[in-house]
């Protein structure tokens, strides 16, 4: 698979990618994004949306069928160049319990610097620095099997961190967290991608989209619809087909605006819901 | 179930918890060959091991009613071994006018008794400060030199610290889905063994094939983290050796000379010649 056309300024290129697991089906449809450095980009969808396949092709685990990628300047259809691309995109997965490797928190976060044959002194560097950027420093020693759901996953992004990556992805990483956790774990990513990692959040919360700089629906295997969020959420019909639920906050603005009270066009967050009523009162 | 103690270790922070692991397994050993070094009924070098071993239990801080536990939990073996011993053991005189019973075969049963019980505390003493995950280092430490003979120390060490890193978190699945199961009317508590054995198929299948889930995750997670074996990789976690570590060496070179050297003195001398 050759491509020299893709010279753009995009940190990730997909371009026409389709995946499949078995013959009859595809898990993923001639799918193109374009995600540029610094970026915080949602990736809605229900289950079976393909949003899982397209986590797993970001970082080279699985390999597309058909269709041009560019990740970090590097193709994932050539395997040499896998190892690069893991250690520039990072993925944190669903269940916290499942990609702890180590008993201990700092073992655990060493893992990913010692398979790139980090030295000593620079590991423990790189721990410090991952645990503080989570604000999990006080649990170096402790064992992940007592913290908390928000906390393990907290030490799962310190471990991935500990590799320096350049993008981040999170696939559904806060679904089996508790509101608490879900709130922790979601500014501590806010925080790195203000830090300048590229930040990809897979998730089926739209509340989690509204602060993203761009939104990709996925359904079936397919990008229904993108653009800004306000973009997004004014597609009504797309989301409907990607089952998807406006955040609370829109969801109010716009039965308000049905029923004759004027509304600003772009509410999105619970803050700009406030504003709005606080100017009509 | 959180917050099942599994294994034996307790928890203190005596030199003896912070020793090097990879030497205090060693000295285990070298303890147990200590103890099978003394000669029958050469008890003096019994002595000194006992001596030994209740000096490590006091600066270990281990509680002596826990050490007395780990003898229980074989006592049967023990008891087994000595009335054998007694019942079977023709050598020496009888101790009544054609009694079936010799003083031999009483102090050889002792003498096991002796022998066995000083070898489990022994180990105890080891498991009771190191936690598992310690004694998994010490003994990658170990096995290094077989990487000569191309043993794969490395994968060897990563599937122990995996394996026990994931008994509490399936501990607590297991406890999820037996819940799960009482919930739905399941009988866990009635019956005779075999019913219960058989209530437990239900709990083992959903857990069995959740734990294949989670190595599936695990495995993507660990490639996602660029994990390619141990080609190239370093290791953050260094075992040093300090000077704890080299007193505690002298120390047991000194038991075992002693014992070496208390095997001179018989204190039954008529007995052991006997044996």
């Amino acid at each position: 698979m050759q491509f020299g056309i893709i010279s753009s300024m995009a940190q990730i290129l997909l371009e026409n990618v389709s995946f499949s697991y078995d013959k009859n089906h595809n898990a993923l449809n001639n799918v193109s994004l374009s995600i540029e450095k610094g970026e915080y980009v949602a990736i809605l969808g229900h289950n079976g949306s393909g949003k899982s396949t397209l986590a797993k092709l970001l970082n080279g685990l699985i390999t597309a069928n058909s269709g041009n990628m560019e990740i970090c300047g590097l193709s994932p259809f050539e395997k040499k160049n896998l190892f690069e691309i893991r250690k520039k995109v990072g993925v944190i997965f669903q269940n916290p319990d499942n990609q702890l490797v180590a008993s201990i928190v700092e073992d655990d976060v060493a893992f990913g610097p010692e398979n790139l044959g980090v030295k000593r002194d620079e590991i423990a560097k790189r721990i410090d620095f991952a645990l503080s950027s989570v604000n999990m420093l006080d649990f170096k020693k402790s064992s992940p099997t007592r913290l908390s759901g928000g906390q393990k996953q907290r030490i799962a992004i310190a471990g991935v961190l500990a590799l320096q990556p350049q993008v981040l992805v999170l696939d559904e990483s806060t679904s089996m967290l508790d509101p608490r956790g879900r709130e922790e774990v979601l500014s501590v990513v806010k925080k790195l991608n203000e830090s300048g990692v590229t930040v990809i959040a897979i998730t089926h919360y739209m509340d989690e989209a509204v602060e993203a700089d761009k939104i990709y629906v996925l359904s079936g295997g397919e990008v229904v619809c993108s653009g800004t969020p306000n973009q997004v959420f004014a597609e009504k019909k797309a989301l409907e087909i990607a089952g998807l639920e406006l955040p609370l906050s829109q969801k109010i603005a716009n039965q308000l605006k049905q029923n004759g009270i004027p509304m600003e066009q772009d509410v999105l967050t619970e803050n700009s819901l406030l504003e709005g009523l606080c100017k009509l009162l | 179930m959180k917050d099942v103690a599994f294994g034996q270790y307790f928890p203190s922070n005596s030199v003896i918890h912070k020793m090097n692991p990879a030497i205090k397994l060693l000295l285990a050993i070298a303890f147990i060959v200590a103890v099978f070094l003394v000669r029958a009924f050469h008890f003096l070098g019994f002595g000194v091991c006992f001596a030994f071993l209740i000096s490590v239990t006091i600066i270990a801080k281990i509680p002596f009613s826990k050490m007395l536990k780990s003898i229980k939990a074989i006592l049967f073996f023990i008891i087994f071994s000595a009335v054998i011993q007694i019942f079977f053991n023709k050598k020496g005189t009888p101790l009544w006018e054609n009694g079936f019973i010799t003083d031999v075969a009483l102090l050889n049963a002792g003498y096991i008794i002796v022998r066995i019980t000083l070898v489990v505390l022994g180990a105890s003493l080891l498991t009771f400060t190191t936690s598992p995950v310690e004694l998994a280092d010490g003994i990658e430490v170990l096995l290094t030199p077989l990487k000569l003979v191309k043993f794969p120390v490395h994968e060897f060490a990563l599937i122990m610290s995996i394996a026990l890193r994931f008994i509490p978190t399936l501990l607590d699945e297991t406890d999820r889905i037996i819940k799960a199961q009482k919930a739905r009317g399941a009988d866990f508590e009635s019956g005779n063994v075999f019913k219960r054995i058989k209530a437990l198929v239900p709990v083992l299948i959903p857990l069995l094939i959740s734990s294949f889930r989670r190595a599936d995750e695990l495995a993507d997670a660990m490639d996602a983290r660029c994990y390619a074996g141990s080609k190239n990789r370093t290791r953050y976690k260094k075992l040093e050796v300090a000077f704890k570590d080299v007193f505690a060496i002298i120390v047991m070179a000194g038991l075992i000379t002693a014992v070496v050297f208390l095997n001179k003195f018989n204190l039954i001398p008529y007995l052991a010649a006997v044996v």
